[in-house]
């Protein structure tokens, strides 16, 4: 199951880096917090309030986006400081800390399921969009032009970057997922030459990261959320030994 | 011969500047051509709004069943993008359903060699990557080009290149171009009609009967010299 968030987290980690959204995965990750706040007062699973958020911020986001023409990253960091605000109101305690930082614990079977399904589907959006959101990278007109609704790919594109971002709920925290998703993605620019040896060095790096730092943690006895980070952190900065070629 | 294309009271505002005025033109099938006007006329903005991308008011009808190819601009990439020249052919081929045999021709018709594309984008030069958008264009077998000065950064033999390429898939192909162009000897040489942007009235017509010396002036004012070859 981590190993699929990894690999989910290292490919949506390549376009958000593209789309220059290296920025935007930390503050999206607070837009989960109200959504945490409210579960934990209803006790129903923080992980349903989180992604509800997270999709509800990904949709709000782009509408705002949209309307005002505004650059992503900008509509993120006022959604993010609003939902940072409006998270702190209405949570405190162990449980908000668990959510930010990551507890993984004993997982229900819903947990489980979701922690399946919700990476296969991004990896599968990924895969199968790639043609969309690269040409409307480089330019939207040309992707028009092909027949793709580039506000659609941008939307769902969001939808998939939430849903990751959201998956981290339960295993590095929500606060750390945005360092899985960008970190490998990262790596992976430096070296890569196509689109496809940066999806391959991303989810590697990613999946590296996660199996080690893991295991480091079991080792140490500590929560693997900050481990696997670290240990992304310190592939990235052993990369920069590495001159690219 | 059929308008593939009709503009009617075409208006585009930004804010409080508008940008286009009431622009009425049509375009027949198979024909060229040539938008111009000073920086800032508003011709990007035109084929912009022609391809969905801008909000307008008026109306742009396209015939039915209308392909459209389109060239931007030239664009600023980020040097280290990883992405190559085979990333972006391949991802527009597949959006435009363009066959290996059609990647190829489109290849040969702007003279870009297979090694070149194996280089990241930034790393192509101005004139490379010009071609490599013209080929984009031309996957899908496009009815209508709309090019936004194609030949920007392009050296002398391969801006002649392209104007063969693009004449020559009008004879053969019954493909219609809409070209923004600054270069006033293109327009003559190819251009069955012109379009002005930027003077009171918009002018349009062919190019030696629209193009009066009183149009060139309110164009480009009275100190720009024009070497017009091929214009009688």
């Amino acid at each position: 199951m981590s190993i699929s968030m990894a690999l989910a987290a290292g490919l949506v980690g390549c376009f958000a880096i593209m789309r220059r959204m290296a920025l935007a995965a930390d503050p999206m990750s607070h837009v989960a917090l109200p959504g945490i706040g409210v579960a934990l007062l209803l006790r129903v699973n923080p992980l349903l309030g989180a992604l509800a958020t997270l999709l509800l911020g990904a949709v709000l986001i782009w509408a705002v986006e949209r309307r005002s023409r505004i650059s992503t990253e900008a509509v993120i960091g006022v959604t993010f400081s609003v939902a940072l605000a409006l998270g702190s109101t209405i949570t405190s305690g162990e449980d908000l800390l668990d959510a930010l930082f990551g507890n993984p614990g004993r997982l229900s079977l819903w947990e489980v399921v979701v922690g399946i399904a919700v990476p296969i589907a991004v990896i599968v959006f990924i895969l199968r969009a790639r043609h969309a959101l690269v040409v409307a990278l480089i330019s939207p007109e040309i992707a028009m032009t092909s027949g793709v609704n580039v506000e659609r790919v941008n939307l769902w594109f969001l939808l998939a970057f939430a849903l990751t971002v959201g998956l981290g709920l339960r295993y590095l925290g929500v606060l750390l997922m945005g360092s899985l998703i960008i970190i490998p993605a990262a790596l992976a620019r430096r070296f890569a030459r196509s689109l496809n040896g940066m999806f391959l060095l991303s989810a590697a790096s990613a999946v590296c990261a996660t199996v080690l730092g893991t295991y480091a943690a079991v080792l140490a006895g500590r929560p693997s959320g900050p481990c696997i980070v670290l240990v992304a952190g310190a592939l990235f900065f052993v990369s920069l030994l590495w001159r690219r070629g | 011969m059929a308008d593939v294309l009709e503009v009617r009271d075409l208006c585009i505002r930004f804010g409080a500047i508008e940008i286009l005025h009431c622009l009425t033109f049509s375009v027949a099938r198979g024909s060229s051509l040539a938008i111009i006007g000073p920086n800032g006329a508003g011709k990007t903005v035109l084929l912009k709004a022609l391809i969905g991308a801008l909000p307008y008011t008026g109306s742009i009808r396209w015939s039915a069943g209308a392909r459209l190819g389109y060239v931007p601009q030239k664009l600023d990439l980020e040097r280290d993008l990883p992405l190559n020249g085979w990333d972006f052919l391949r991802a527009k081929a597949a959006l435009s359903k363009a066959s290996g045999a059609q990647i190829a021709q489109a290849l040969t018709a702007v003279a870009l060699q297979q090694h070149t594309l194996a280089q990241p984008l930034g790393s192509l030069s101005g004139g490379q990557f010009q071609r490599l958008l013209v080929a984009l264009a031309l996957l899908g077998r496009p009815s209508v080009l709309l090019l936004d000065e194609p030949a920007a950064g392009v050296d002398a033999p391969g801006q002649a290149r392209l104007g063969e390429v693009i004449h020559a898939l009008q004879s053969t192909d019954d493909l219609t171009v809409l070209l923004v162009s600054h270069d006033l000897s293109v327009v003559y040489q190819y251009a069955d009609n012109v379009l002005c942007l930027g003077t009171r009235d918009s002018c349009f017509g062919p190019p030696r009967s629209a193009l009066t010396p009183e149009v060139l002036y309110e164009l480009y004012g009275a100190r720009t010299g024009f070497h017009v070859h091929g214009a009688s």
